[in-house]
């Protein structure tokens, strides 16, 4: 304690004790960050009598057990749920980005009668959330028989991504240089190559595009729960939110499940997390 | 420039736009605005009992507005709903602006702090929201034995279950899950701002503090915009945390009741109620108006006159 006054006279040391303020701040706030999902991973491999007599603790070799992982990988299809949300993600995802390029391809390329107007009549999507169309959407999607489909989710992530993604990527095939697609035009290429040609030099946006269109969809429970709420085609929250619901009791099934429905997200983001703040702090500072 | 080398391939027709144009504009109308357009029309019409749609006009909005039940149930959700947007316009997004301010004075442990305070808001709220179920569970106790090993334990509440906390516990776990998205925003705008006009208001003679508040924050203010009319829009449009806490009647005593949670009801029916299709598409049409409304503030009373510097 004396030392921390005394070295308050002292500049330099000051100033190091200044410079500490923020971390204590910070790593204060990643705590509060990380602890409900620390206690949720650990317990999840402690018995029953661990979970509740030592919640704080690591499992030790006593309160070691993974009966929840077994109950769940007995009882829940997770290995459904886990594909059926990787298709939906996979397939709009795709699609968002192919149709969305194209569109922007031909927003940001040619001068023609009502390009305003229809970048205009695309960008409301951006602020008017689609789920305002659930009643027009559920009608749609059981006159096409599409409802309990896998198909029609992709549809309506589709339709979802895709305003978004155009305003983003119009902006970045903007700036493409000119000079390039005349030089191609000279030698005879077609307009669809030249965005064949334009494609590989947008990929950052698309990288960045992919990833924020990618973990809405992945996270949905809305439209999985209206659209498409079987068995078969539950993705994996409604999966897990409708497991949880019936094991609510059982904590340690609930855990597990809770910490399975986590780790395939985690991953992707510790793996792409520095990639994705950079295209966000990118796409800001421009 | 540039318009001079596109004006030399205009020519009469070019097919090549319309292949380029028609899927995105095809799958965007007839998945996202013409069931919009279909809900604002059902909303004027209501179902006899032989199921035939018929007209109805304004009937289902007087009903919304008058009918004593419906009323009260819809004022409660809109009410909540205010309440719940405003605790992240105040929490979520200070404490975003504090963290952001932060972490772009820089230091070397700068991305992993980053990272980690934006783990929460990569994960589904479904998670979150039966995390936070288990955490604050009086039955297993961890949240009363963290805040009796720091002597708050007596402060300790089953919150989630009493109407006059529920909504204000559901309002902040969402704000922790989603308070990485205003602290990355204002990160990326703080961060743009020049070093030498830091360092000019420094040799001034200005402190921390003032220059904080006198020249950064001013010149972020586009992105405070941005972040408000996000969290405007993600809080009138929410629905799966109170689902998945509270459950589809959002207790107790519909004390967590929101728009989403509210419309989710009236659209699909509960325990007795059947579902109404009819007033389902007026409840939502109120959503679309309240969040045009917010939109349309932003655009016209704050994009105009919030100067955006060149830096």
């Amino acid at each position: 304690m004396t030392t921390l006054t005394q070295s308050a006279h002292n500049p330099s040391v000051r100033n190091r004790f200044r410079g500490l303020g923020p971390h204590i701040i910070l790593v204060a706030y990643t705590l509060i960050a990380l602890f409900p999902i620390m206690m949720i991973v650990m317990n999840s491999f402690k018995s029953r009598a661990g979970i509740f007599g030592a919640p704080y603790l690591p499992p030790n070799t006593e309160t070691f057990s993974t009966i929840g992982y077994d109950t769940v990988f007995a009882r829940a299809s997770f290995g459904t749920y886990f594909l059926n949300s990787f298709i939906v993600t996979v397939a709009s995802l795709l699609l968002i980005l192919f149709i969305g390029a194209m569109a922007s391809f031909a927003l940001s390329e040619y001068q023609f009668k009502g390009n305003t107007l229809i970048a205009l009549y695309l960008s409301i999507g951006i602020m008017i959330p689609i789920r305002l169309g659930t009643v027009g959407i559920l009608r749609l999607m059981a006159s096409l028989d599409l409802v309990n489909s896998l198909l029609g989710l992709i549809l309506v992530y589709i339709a979802q991504g895709l305003p978004l993604t155009i305003f983003i990527l119009t902006a970045f095939m903007r700036q493409v240089p000119t000079e390039l697609k005349d030089a191609a035009r000279i030698d005879g290429a077609s307009e669809y190559r030249i965005f064949q040609l334009v494609l590989p030099l947008v990929r950052p946006a698309l990288g960045a595009i992919g990833v924020f269109t990618m973990i809405p969809i992945w996270n949905d429970l809305w439209f999985p729960l209206i659209l498409a709420p079987s068995d078969k085609t539950a993705t994996i929250t409604l999966g897990v939110q409708q497991f949880l619901g019936q094991f609510v009791s059982d904590w340690n099934a609930v855990l597990s499940s809770l910490t399975l429905a986590m780790v395939p997200i985690l991953i992707l983001y510790l793996l792409f997390s520095r990639q994705m703040v950079r295209s966000i702090t990118a796409g800001a500072i421009k | 420039m540039q318009g001079t080398a596109r004006l030399s391939h205009r020519r009469p027709f070019r097919t090549h736009i319309l292949v380029f144009l028609a899927p995105a504009v095809i799958v965007y109308t007839l998945f996202m605005v013409i069931p919009l357009l279909d809900s604002l029309r059902l909303s004027f019409f209501t179902t006899t009992q032989n199921n035939q749609e018929v007209f109805n006009g304004a009937q289902n909005y007087v009903t919304l507005f008058t009918d004593p039940l419906w009323a009260s149930a819809f004022q409660n959700a809109l009410g909540n709903n205010v309440k719940f947007f405003l605790i992240h316009m105040v929490v979520q997004n200070s404490i975003g602006l504090l963290l952001a301010s932060l972490l772009a004075t820089g230091g070397r442990l700068r991305n992993v702090y980053r990272t980690l305070i934006f783990l929460p808001t990569v994960l589904s709220v479904v998670i979150i929201g039966f995390i936070w179920r288990l955490i604050l569970n009086p039955l297993w106790g961890v949240t009363e034995g963290a805040l009796k090993a720091i002597g708050l334990g007596q402060l300790y509440r089953p919150w989630l279950g009493l109407e006059g906390s529920a909504l204000t516990t559901l309002g902040l776990i969402s704000v922790w899950q989603f308070v990485g998205i205003p602290l990355m925003l204002f990160y990326a705008a703080l961060i743009a701002i020049p070093d030498e006009l830091i360092e000019a208001a420094r040799v001034d003679g200005a402190s921390g503090w003032s220059i904080f508040w006198r020249v950064k924050f001013p010149l972020i203010l586009p992105t405070v915009g941005i972040v408000g009319i996000l969290t405007f829009v993600g809080n009138f449009n929410a629905f799966d945390l109170i689902y998945t806490v509270q459950g589809a009647l959002a207790g107790p005593n519909f004390a967590s009741d929101i728009m989403g949670t509210f419309f989710y009801r009236t659209f699909f029916g509960f325990q007795l109620q059947l579902g109404n299709p009819t007033m389902g598409a007026t409840v939502a049409t109120m959503m679309f108006f309240v969040i045009l409304v917010g939109v349309l503030i932003y655009m016209f009373l704050w994009q105009r006159r919030v100067t955006t510097y060149e830096l």
